[in-house]
């Protein structure tokens, strides 16, 4: 009963889209009160049944009803609880019902929080996030049903993929397509004002929190897929770039450069045609993401002709929203006709131009590098692979020469300023970095790799440049006086420092070694002593295992002790890798055990992966310092005028 | 979610429990090498080629016995002292260019190369023309009326 009444929600849910698209466009384009009223209620409405048809497919999994066929696929008895609730987004029709109610909840956040807008302009983003849901929703109705029923019910599930059941899933998915899902709001605001023809600062003030959220929540979500990968694989890589990681790493680059020009502006009115045109890539990226990864373009051209329902859908639904926006971007944006103010070619203006365009760049290489295989295929010109040469060859570069732009953006004043003073400000912090770098990069790269060392000594810039940009600004205005937003700047740039570090030093100081390890047996990496102790049988919920002990020693000191497993998963009879992981800031200790040879011994891979941990923790400290400036008074100003009594967007967004 | 895409790990078929109990001989073998510049050249190939077989995995990572083959030809060859260059092109002439994933410089893949120099190249003209417009005529005061567009 439950699946039908999920159902049913999902397609109530999916009436309401439509009544949210319809009504308040048609209403604020003939200025009917009443019609734009209905944004609201719709939204909210719509939020609630999402909810509902979300909790009825969870409580499917939760209570293993497997009469459903999603839940028979994905789930079984023996497993665990936390996994049999993330397993409600574990596969393609979970995960479309997770994007979608996703939406549904930023969708009902900007609801209630933009009480501070013109109802007409709310309600037009309204309208445009509800034909976004209202097309997903058809999806999942017509192509991807989540409640289709089987008769006679299954026995027992098929339990889920093993490689799932991590903690991983449990939060990556849900952060994740909240951060790109989130997105969704700016392209609203960004089609509303299009659809509106007005576009001022106060635009780029509403949409600013909005944004710095989704994009918070991008961030986290990112980095937990690349640590999830990298504990759970086996082999010691945090990064693939693989097309789907590559699905959501552009928006979050689209993002970034998103939230540099609407600070642009905010503060200054300027670049307003391309505020907008980012902010409609930014979420027409994350569309192509969701049809990168839920097509089956990916596998092959041919598999995704073979079986093209679902690909044909979202491919039509991604024409288009993008088409359409793209087309009447073409047509409105040159009649935005607003004022604009001048800026000298050295000014942060500039400086922040420079930035767009190279993340622009940056993220139309990716885009290239991802989508040039399928284009080469689908024009039958044979079959190539793009993979990591590609993308480190041409990313690195850009993320280098934007590495070296983020102190200077800082410290140059806007609308014009005097290169010599701007030189002066900073050639102590640009001496200071190269010491450091230099002196960092030589005691803890191991090849001395190049591209590794000018790594270090971008990232020393960073740090530097950052902390005397901003205490030149204090010394205006005061420490205490600084605001949110800047301080919010700071520490996401020292993020952009410490996830450098972490890339430069692990790739190019990192140590593997693959030895044959029997029971008693040692083997050396870079000063560590791995000696594998034992391996004896444990057994889980639902695997068998065998568990190696490593005892790891330096000059004889005990330093962890490792616990690397093979696990075979009975239901789907997989085996699985389980690495041993000791972490730490400046170096991680890993061990992963491969098949067992001839003989007993086990073919072991042992790591040394200094400073891997700062790519993480340098993402976190872009999330946090997103965080500091999403408090920032600027911001919350709108808000107290909006006479609102929910929390602000981070808790609705919070809630997925 | 790209973990999902990585199935191929999970998919080489014998439990290990029965692999031990069969004794069966496991291809997983780590090499050795008497020559470092070997070690080097072999870790550098085995990193770029792409397993045919898997969904996107290269040689290095992957568990399949395609990979495991794979690996043991570079490994012979290299040890013979084939340079990087003959490996890749023995491998190509057997595989095609999908097996490389630093894909050629050729007229296929030209744009995909150039590409990204073109759009810094382009995105910064656009920028330089914008810088220019909005630049005042003389000095920094800000002056009205100024087209405003980057595109």
């Amino acid at each position: 009963m439950t699946p039908e009444l999920g159902h049913l929600a999902l397609i109530l849910a999916a009436c309401l889209a439509a009544v949210q698209a319809v009504f308040p466009l048609v209403g604020a384009q003939r200025g009917w009160g009443a019609w734009v009223a209905v944004a609201r209620p719709a939204a909210l409405g719509q939020c609630l049944f999402l909810l509902m048809a979300f909790a009825a497919l969870a409580h499917a999994f939760v209570v293993g009803d497997y009469s459903v066929v999603y839940v028979a696929r994905n789930s079984n008895s023996l497993l665990p609880l936390q996994y049999r609730i993330a397993a409600t987004w574990g596969a393609h029709e979970g995960s479309l019902l997770l994007w979608v109610t996703i939406l549904g909840l930023w969708s009902g956040a900007v609801a209630l929080r933009s009480r501070a807008l013109p109802p007409a302009f709310a309600a037009r983003v309204l309208g445009v996030m509800g034909l976004v849901s209202f097309g997903f929703l058809a999806f999942l109705l017509i192509t991807s049903n989540p409640f289709a029923r089987v008769l006679p019910a299954l026995e027992d599930g098929q339990d889920l993929n093993p490689l799932l059941q991590d903690i991983g899933l449990v939060m990556h998915p849900p952060i994740l397509y909240t951060g790109y899902v989130g997105f969704a709001v700016a392209f609203g605001f960004a089609i509303a004002s299009l659809l509106d023809g007005r576009f001022d600062a106060a635009w780029a003030r509403w949409a600013r929190p909005w944004t710095l959220v989704a994009w918070i929540f991008l961030t986290i979500g990112i980095a937990l897929g690349s640590w999830w990968a990298y504990y759970e694989l086996g082999w010691g890589g945090w990064w693939f770039w693989d097309p789907v990681e590559n699905a959501s790493f552009m928006p979050w680059l689209a993002g970034t450069a998103l939230l540099h020009s609407l600070a642009t502006s905010d503060k200054r009115g300027l670049f307003r045609s391309w505020t907008l045109l980012l902010a409609v890539t930014a979420f027409a990226l994350s569309l192509l993401g969701t049809f990168l990864v839920r097509s089956g373009v990916l596998t092959s051209v041919h598999a995704f002709a073979s079986d093209p329902a679902r690909g044909i859908f979202i491919l039509g639904l991604l024409a288009l929203v993008i088409g359409g926006s793209l087309a009447l971007y073409a047509w409105r944006a040159p009649k935005l006709g607003a004022v604009s103010t001048g800026f000298t070619p050295v000014s942060r203006e500039s400086l922040l131009l420079a930035n767009n365009v190279l993340l622009a760049a940056a993220t139309a290489s990716v885009l290239l590098g991802t989508v040039y295989p399928l284009l080469v295929e689908a024009l039958g010109l044979g079959k190539i692979s793009v993979g990591a040469p590609y993308f480190n060859s041409v990313f690195v570069p850009l993320a280098l020469a934007i590495g070296m732009l983020m102190p200077l953006g800082s410290a140059a004043r806007w609308k014009s300023d005097n290169a010599k003073r701007l030189a002066g400000q900073v050639k102590y912090a640009a001496a200071a970095a190269c010491v450091i770098g230099l002196a960092f990069g030589f005691a803890v790269l191991r090849d001395s790799i190049w591209v590794s060392i000018v790594g270090t000594v971008v990232a020393a810039w960073i740090v530097v440049g950052t902390a005397m940009a901003l205490a030149e600004r204090a010394k205006a205005s005061g420490w205490q006086n600084l605001s949110r937003s800047v301080w919010g700047m700071g520490v996401a740039h020292l993020g952009v420092a410490v996830a450098i570090v972490g890339v430069a030093v692990s790739a190019s100081a990192s140590l593997e070694v693959h030895r044959k390890l029997s029971v008693g047996e040692s083997a050396d990496v870079a000063g560590y002593r791995f000696t594998l102790s034992s391996v004896d049988e444990v057994t889980g919920p639902n695997y068998r295992a065998l568990e190696g002990t490593v005892h790891v020693t330096r000059n004889g000191a005990p330093v962890a002790t490792l616990s690397p497993q093979k696990r075979a998963y009975g239901v789907r009879g997989m085996a699985m890798t389980e690495a041993g992981i000791d972490p730490g800031i400046t170096r991680d200790l890993y061990v992963s055990l491969g098949e067992q040879l001839e003989g007993g011994a086990w073919s072991a891979r042992l790591y040394v992966k200094p400073f891997v941990r700062c790519i993480w923790l340098g993402a976190l400290l872009m999330a946090a310092g997103g965080l500091i400036a999403v408090s920032d008074r600027r911001f919350r100003e709108t808000r107290t005028v909006s006479r609102s009594r929910v929390a602000g967007p981070a808790a609705a967004g919070g809630v997925g | 979610m790209n973990i999902l895409r990585r199935l191929c790990l999970a998919l080489f078929p014998v439990w290990f429990a029965l692999c031990a109990a069969s004794g069966a001989v496991a291809a997983d073998t780590p090499y050795t090498f008497d020559n470092p510049e070997h070690e080097a050249r072999y870790k550098r190939l085995i990193a770029e080629l792409r397993c045919l077989v898997c969904q996107n995995q290269n040689i290095e990572d992957s568990h399949a016995s395609l990979a495991q083959d794979l690996r043991a030809e570079v490994y012979q060859q290299v040890t013979r002292g084939a340079s990087e260059e003959a490996v890749v092109a023995y491998l190509v002439d057997r595989y095609g260019d999908f097996v490389r994933y630093r894909p050629p410089f050729k007229p296929s893949t030209a744009l995909l190369w150039l590409g990204p120099a073109l759009l810094v190249g382009v995105g910064g003209w656009i920028a330089w023309r914008t810088i220019r417009r909005h630049t005042p005529a003389a000095g920094p005061s800000v002056t009205e009326e100024e087209e405003e567009s980057l595109t």
